[in-house]
């Protein structure tokens, strides 16, 4: 499986965030985007997500444009942006189950008690997450990463809010998807070390093309 | 699918219940309206008939763009709306279920509390049972033509009020034909079949085009 990014271009407002961007991801695959803020990194990744659309170029999956495989690519998609797609009003295994079942699977509920002690809420599996900190929720939503079948995860900041012992937790989730012959790609300033794989690492920062064009 | 379907109905309605107090604001606000006319127009039997049915619908119209900006709004906000969106199910079944769970919570409870308020206005039963019959045919339409124009005004600013502006003169046939069959049915000879055919028209039209238009509509509000 592979997916294929043909020179991509994305301009916001009167701003070109990235021009003439090509990149070929496989698998076993991890690729770190790098950039200063601003730079269009979440762009680019909603944008292979095909929740932005970009004003030119091509995204393949498969030697497919993911815009008409829609369902079939999503199926292979897991996406992890700044917000975490959890409900405050439900408790932490129904926000789990939830997910879940919406990303195709219909989990036991011994598999997601799994996850969840796995990924460090042990005992918290009937709390409302209104109540948990803003680290614990981040992990209610990593909690899919352990659930899914996806073997391309797009991850936007996932270090954001989490603890030491969680960094590395979710390092070694990472390092284990890639192992298993799964794609990721994510922004992040946090390295992350992998026990086979290859890392690609793309930047998007080119000082002068970032700025907007009324500054040149 | 049909998995993802039931799941998101079930999670709609049982964060609804977790925060009842929202189903409440509609219903209430929906009981107050119509007992504020009597006390401005006057009680007479024969006033009360005549504007009993443009009253009842009035309110329902209003009622139910009340609840319009929460439907997708809470979602967006904590990017579950995202997530929908990128699951593996076509977004416009997605959309159905949220419009069916927002019906059950805004409409039904209209419908349901109708005769009270035929009690209020002093309606012969027949004509109750009519109007319980055509706020069942015409609440979902205004549940489905308000998703759109939710999802369109979705993360703007003001957007609740440019909601009602967008949505209300599109309710107006329910409206006409609604309060039509109401009256009708106080009228000895008349037939109200013609306005149930197209009330059920308005809804056939809108079970076919608003799931897709509001996914549509969404897809663009996420941009």
């Amino acid at each position: 499986m592979t997916l294929e990014v043909k020179n991509l271009q994305c301009i916001r407002g009167d701003r070109e965030l990235f021009t003439d961007l090509s990149f070929q991801l496989e698998e076993s695959q991890l690729m770190m985007l790098e950039g200063q803020n601003g730079s269009g990194k979440t762009t680019l990744l909603r944008s292979l997500c095909g929740l932005y659309l970009q004003d030119q170029g091509e995204i393949l999956w498969n030697g497919i444009s993911i815009k008409k495989q829609d369902e079939d690519y999503r199926r292979e998609l897991l996406y992890l942006g700044h917000l975490n797609g959890i409900k405050a009003d439900l408790t932490v295994l129904e926000n789990l189950r939830f997910n879940a079942t919406l990303a195709g699977k219909i989990p036991s509920t011994d598999k997601l008690m799994q996850a969840l002690d796995t990924i460090g809420l042990y005992a918290f599996e009937d709390f409302p997450t209104s109540q948990l900190s803003q680290g614990q929720k981040r992990r209610v939503a990593l909690a899919r990463l352990l659930i899914s079948k996806a073997k391309l995860w797009i991850l936007d900041e996932p270090f954001v809010a989490l603890d030491i012992a969680a960094v590395e937790l979710l390092q070694s989730i990472i390092a284990n998807h890639v192992d298993n012959g799964g794609m990721v790609i994510l922004t992040t300033h946090q390295e992350v070390p992998l026990t086979s794989g290859k890392i690609k690492r793309l930047s998007l920062s080119e000082e002068q093309d970032n700025l907007p064009s009324s500054a040149k | 699918m049909m998995s993802a379907f039931w799941v998101l109905l079930k999670r709609d309605l049982l964060l609804a219940l977790r925060r009842r107090s929202e189903i409440f604001t509609v219903l209430f606000f929906f009981l107050i309206v119509i007992s504020l006319f009597p006390l401005g127009v006057g009680s007479e039997d024969a006033t009360l008939k005549k504007i009993a049915p443009g009253v009842v619908w009035i309110a329902a119209l209003l009622a139910s763009t009340l609840a319009l900006d929460r439907l997708f709004a809470n979602d967006y906000l904590d990017g579950t709306l995202e997530q929908l969106t990128l699951a593996p199910q076509s977004l416009s079944v997605m959309v159905f279920a949220k419009m069916i769970a927002h019906w059950l919570l805004t409409g039904l409870p209209l419908v349901l509390i109708a005769p009270l308020v035929g009690l209020f206005y002093h309606l012969p039963s027949n004509t109750i049972g009519v109007m319980m019959l055509v706020l069942l045919l015409g609440t979902p339409v205004l549940s489905m033509i308000g998703a759109i124009a939710a999802a369109l005004t979705l993360g703007l600013r003001g957007g609740g009020v440019l909601v009602s502006l967008l949505v209300l003169p599109l309710y107006i046939p329910v409206l006409v034909y609604g309060a039509g069959a109401i009256s009708a049915s106080m009228v000895e000879g008349l037939s109200i079949q013609p306005y149930l055919l197209l009330l059920s028209a308005f809804m056939l039209l809108a079970l076919i085009f608003s799931p897709w238009a509001t996914a549509a509509a969404l897809k663009i509000s996420l941009e």
